[in-house]
């Protein structure tokens, strides 16, 4: 039974660099961890063009003993944060999850509320997966060799990504 | 109804970027890392982090105050140790980020960035300044209400919330299309602080509460 009433989402707006993005925000590892893997792309518009202004968090499913917010040497985050670059590109170094997806929020200027997705590092059968029209699931399967992942994320338009709603 | 639309024209800026689809529903199953949030610890958020006014050498210009709440899960129940995070512009409607252009005076002892955990009772607390108004170029002398933005975490990566805290009696309110994005009063009203005489420390700080309630989530954690 749900007695209080949820507080409405809000933009995150333009102007949160000042606050928001903290050291190492995007290294889940260091660079000398033996798992590293490292978890890129671009976020693009309705229109095809990049998003400079996005802030993007994923979520392993454990905290781990690295910090969240205040990271110390070595060891491993379950959390990291990056703010996107002018051309719209985003980099995470993290390891591999343990289940088979990365969980992915995305905030920007023009998002009222955040959205959240699923990256896969492989396309293998899957309750959420299979359970997509065939021509969007490509939207959730990252791409690469070896340790290097890509994964863009495409707010609105052709290959609009998938976003759950839990 | 709470949250607002994607696409809301009148703020110009969801017109490319709302999902045109739909999020897609999923009876998630209870092992969903979407249903557990990163813990951060009290080592990892200093003691002077919730005052934005001890940031720097000197004291800010503007009204001093104190913003406090409570943070709840949709049956009323507070949520611990989560982190909350704050961001604004200065008493002049500027923030500290060089994409601001508006030609009002930074102040070199204000950033604008605080952060806390919340306490057993689910109690955050900020000291700051009261945030200046903003004009924006939206549409034809398009100004932002004061508001103060909020981040939380909550107890799953799900609840995830940003938000915007506003002050009573703003005119500006009525004309703002961020705000007006939310489509019910009952729900616009829920975003406004309210001035709290007990929480006002005198000859100090004008006091507000905010309390900040997330969506229930398909498996909460007991």
């Amino acid at each position: 039974m749900t007695t209080h009433a949820a507080t409405p989402s809000q933009t995150v707006g333009p102007f949160y660099s000042h606050a928001l993005p903290y050291p190492k925000d995007w290294e889940l590892v260091d660079d000398t961890h033996p798992d590293a893997i490292t978890l890129s792309g671009l976020v693009r518009d309705g229109a095809g063009d990049p998003v400079p202004d996005a802030l993007l968090e994923i979520w392993l499913g454990r905290t781990g003993d690295r910090g969240a917010l205040r990271r110390g040497e070595g060891g491993l985050s379950g959390f990291g944060r990056c703010a996107t670059a002018p051309d719209g590109s985003y980099r995470f170094r993290t390891t591999r999850p343990e289940g088979p997806y990365v969980s992915m929020q995305i905030f920007a200027r023009g998002l009222l509320r955040s959205v959240l997705t699923r990256v896969y590092l492989a396309d293998r059968p899957d309750p959420f997966l299979d359970s997509l029209d065939p021509a969007r699931r490509a939207t959730l399967i990252a791409t690469g060799e070896g340790s290097a992942y890509r994964f863009d994320v495409r707010l609105q338009g052709e290959g609009e990504t998938v976003f759950l709603d839990f | 109804m709470t949250h607002p639309p994607y696409l809301s024209p009148g703020y110009g800026s969801t017109i490319l970027r709302a999902p045109s689809q739909p999020p897609v529903a999923f009876k998630a199953d209870p092992d969903a890392i979407e249903l557990t949030s990163p813990v951060f610890g009290h080592q990892e958020v200093g003691s002077l982090d919730a005052d934005l006014t001890r940031q720097h050498p000197g004291e800010p210009i503007g009204e001093r105050i104190i913003v406090t709440g409570r943070v709840l899960d949709s049956d009323g129940r507070p949520v611990r140790d989560t982190l909350v995070e704050l961001w604004q512009a200065n008493a002049a409607g500027r923030y500290a980020h060089a994409g601001d252009q508006h030609p009002a005076p930074l102040d070199p002892n204000f950033t604008g960035g605080g952060r806390c955990l919340t306490d057993q009772d689910g109690r955050y607390r900020f000291v700051t300044i009261k945030p200046g108004a903003y004009p924006w170029r939206n549409h034809a002398n398009a100004w932002r209400p004061a508001h103060l933005h909020f981040s939380v975490f909550g107890r799953a990566f799900a609840q995830r919330l940003i938000t915007q805290m506003y002050f009573p009696g703003d005119p500006l309110m009525a004309l703002d299309p961020i705000y007006q994005s939310i489509p019910d009063d009952p729900s616009r009203r829920r975003l406004i602080s309210s001035y709290d005489h007990d929480v006002t420390e005198p000859e100090w700080a004008l006091g507000y509460t905010f309390d900040i309630v997330l969506g229930r989530t398909p498996v909460e954690p007991s």
